[in-house]
């Protein structure tokens, strides 16, 4: 430390810190103070960083500079690049490097208590947050890879599942659990080969845990990511808490169970609205299995189609619409041929409104993050609580790229893989209009007899391209 | 002992805090939130500043450049993806027709 600072002004940066993140945090409770709460945030970050540079003792101001201009560099790169689509598997990768930097800064930390001095000075409540931090790091390093590799189609985004799976995950905990143990209780056992001076059965631990983090993500497929992506996000967040009981920093306690907190609210959120349990999803193997050669084929002779051309005219005589968009509409890069025809419809008077469902997409706010990024105004945006009481009064409902989000299934069919999950009840309105690209089952893999009914038009091909195509006959027909 | 009682109570409490923002915030700002906590999570680089600057083995040095790099990755990157997107939230929100 440099003299003359005493270490209280150390801590009062980090409670001023503190105030900044949870701040920022509460202006994020509205999309007008929201771009505020995140400099804030970011303001409060660059204190905790800058003063802590400035107290401590730099030994070698070379590789800290180094690391700082590398990082910003790579973080810059990453966040100015990226599409808005592919937003899902980002946050999955700035999620895992979060987690992995916790775990690798409990090992460092490791190293320096022990001192090449193998076997003693590491006291039992830093040894049980390094082993936590350097568990939940390595998992949320790993299994964020892997998550962002299947968001990005690098690996098959399907569950991918194999027998004795559970254990292989069973055995890979155990063997962490086991060198995490042995790292507290540091045994005399084994002490001339297990106890070297880099701390050896901390990094069993992390080999473990970074095996079992590929382990638990692999078999979950491409829709339940929402939840993976979040708990990921709270992983991270209880990695760093971790961290800074094994610094004793309260800068990181405070931060990382505030993010830990955020990541776990969000998960319950997504699990809710799927009507599965956090357990059912990362151990339930949902939607690998399509059975779907026995399936009644309900949709033979049931099913309308219309074009773009129908569907413009249509337009002509409704008064309110409202959007349902789907991970289809992502895939597609559908939002701003949407957008346009949302804002034409404005134009001319009729009221349009998207219904978005919480678990639509990729990640937590997926859908709205893409219209918001096509100009489409947040307070267009509904949540499924808002929009289901207006179908009725509702004259055309537009379906794109979504699928179990809408299938009455849910309500009806207490056998159904999605019994009970809230859905939007689309069906209600006079008219609904889907557009996908074929009858194919959703990820649940179930047929949907949404589009079997009566007043439900299907118009089949790409998001991107029929959007636009009936946005073209809309502004012709007039 | 007691650092680690005033830790835990430190714990405990900001576990409370986060929980009662965070359920405040609306389900459109999902996203951003996200990767705006996100980025929070990237103090840990305050514990990786403490180790690769002050570390006195040159493994725990290397380990904090490489802890250093990562999390300046993410607290970077995760502000700035936060903050493009909630402009496309702020600039969507102003012209309402």
């Amino acid at each position: 430390m440099i003299a003359g600072i005493p270490e209280s002004v150390l801590s009062l940066a980090y409670l001023l810190a503190a105030i900044l993140f949870i701040q920022g945090l509460r202006d994020m409770t509205h999309p007008r103070t929201a771009t505020r709460g995140n400099l804030t945030s970011a303001a409060g970050m660059l204190l905790a960083v800058g003063v802590t540079v400035v107290w401590f003792e730099i030994i070698s101001p070379v590789v800290l500079l180094a690391g700082l201009v590398v990082g910003s560099l790579v973080g810059v790169f990453l966040a100015v690049r990226v599409e808005m689509t592919e937003m899902p598997q980002l946050v999955g990768v700035f999620n895992g490097f979060g987690g992995g930097a916790s775990a690798l800064v409990a090992g460092a930390e490791l190293i320096e208590l022990q001192g090449g001095n193998p076997g003693g000075a590491i006291p039992v409540d830093v040894g049980i947050a390094a082993a936590a931090a350097g568990l939940i790091g390595a998992v949320t390093l790993f299994g964020s890879m892997v998550a962002a590799g299947k968001l990005h189609g690098v690996i098959g985004g399907s569950a991918i599942r194999y027998t004795g799976e559970h254990v292989v995950k069973a055995v890979l905990l155990g063997v962490a659990v086991v060198a995490g143990v042995y790292l507290v209780v540091q045994p005399d056992v084994l002490s001339a080969s297990l106890q070297g001076s880099w701390v050896p059965s901390f990094w069993i631990l992390i080999l473990a845990a970074s095996l079992l983090g590929i382990a638990l993500v692999v078999p979950i497929g491409g829709a339940d990511m929402p939840v993976v992506i979040a708990l990921l996000n709270s992983y991270s967040g209880l990695a760093a808490a971790g961290t800074g009981f094994v610094l004793n920093n309260t800068a990181l306690i405070i931060a990382g169970t505030l993010v830990g907190a955020a990541g776990m609210i969000l998960t319950v959120i997504m699990c809710e609205s799927m009507n599965r349990s956090l357990l059912n999803v990362l151990f339930g193997g949902f939607g690998e299995t399509g059975s779907d050669e026995e399936m009644p084929d309900i949709y033979e002779g049931n099913i309308t189609e219309t074009s773009p051309e129908e569907m413009g005219i249509l337009l002509d005589s409704v008064n309110r619409v409202v959007i349902v968009p789907g991970y289809g509409m992502a895939v597609a890069q559908a939002q701003h041929a949407v957008a346009e025809l949302a804002t034409l419809l404005g134009e001319r008077g009729v009221e349009v409104e998207f219904g978005i469902h919480p678990v639509a997409g990729r990640m937590p706010g997926h859908m709205n993050v893409l219209l918001a990024e096509a100009d489409v105004p947040y307070e267009r945006m509904k949540e499924l609580e808002e929009i289901n009481p207006t179908f009725s009064q509702t004259d055309l409902v537009i379906v794109i790229g979504a699928n179990d989000v809408v299938n009455p299934l849910a309500n009806t069919d207490d056998s159904s893989p999605i019994a009970g999950m809230p859905v939007l009840n689309v069906s209600e309105a006079g008219t609904v209009i889907v557009n996908k690209r074929s009858l194919s089952p959703g990820f649940s893999g179930i047929p949907n007899p949404l589009f079997a009914e009566d007043n439900t038009f299907m118009l089949f091909g790409d998001g991107k391209a029929t959007m636009q195509a009936v946005v073209n006959e809309y502004k012709e027909s007039r | 002992m007691t650092d680690v009682v005033t830790n835990l109570t430190l714990f405990v409490l900001a576990a409370f805090l986060g929980y009662s923002i965070i359920t405040k915030i609306p389900a459109t700002l999902h996203t951003p939130l996200m990767s705006g906590a996100n980025a929070i999570t990237g103090i840990t680089l305050v514990g990786a500043v403490v180790v690769a600057g002050s570390g006195s083995s040159t493994l725990a040095t290397a380990l904090g450049f490489l802890a250093v790099v990562m999390a300046t990755v993410n607290v970077v990157g995760g502000y700035l993806v936060s903050h493009f997107m909630l402009e496309d939230f702020s600039k969507a929100g102003g012209d309402l027709s």
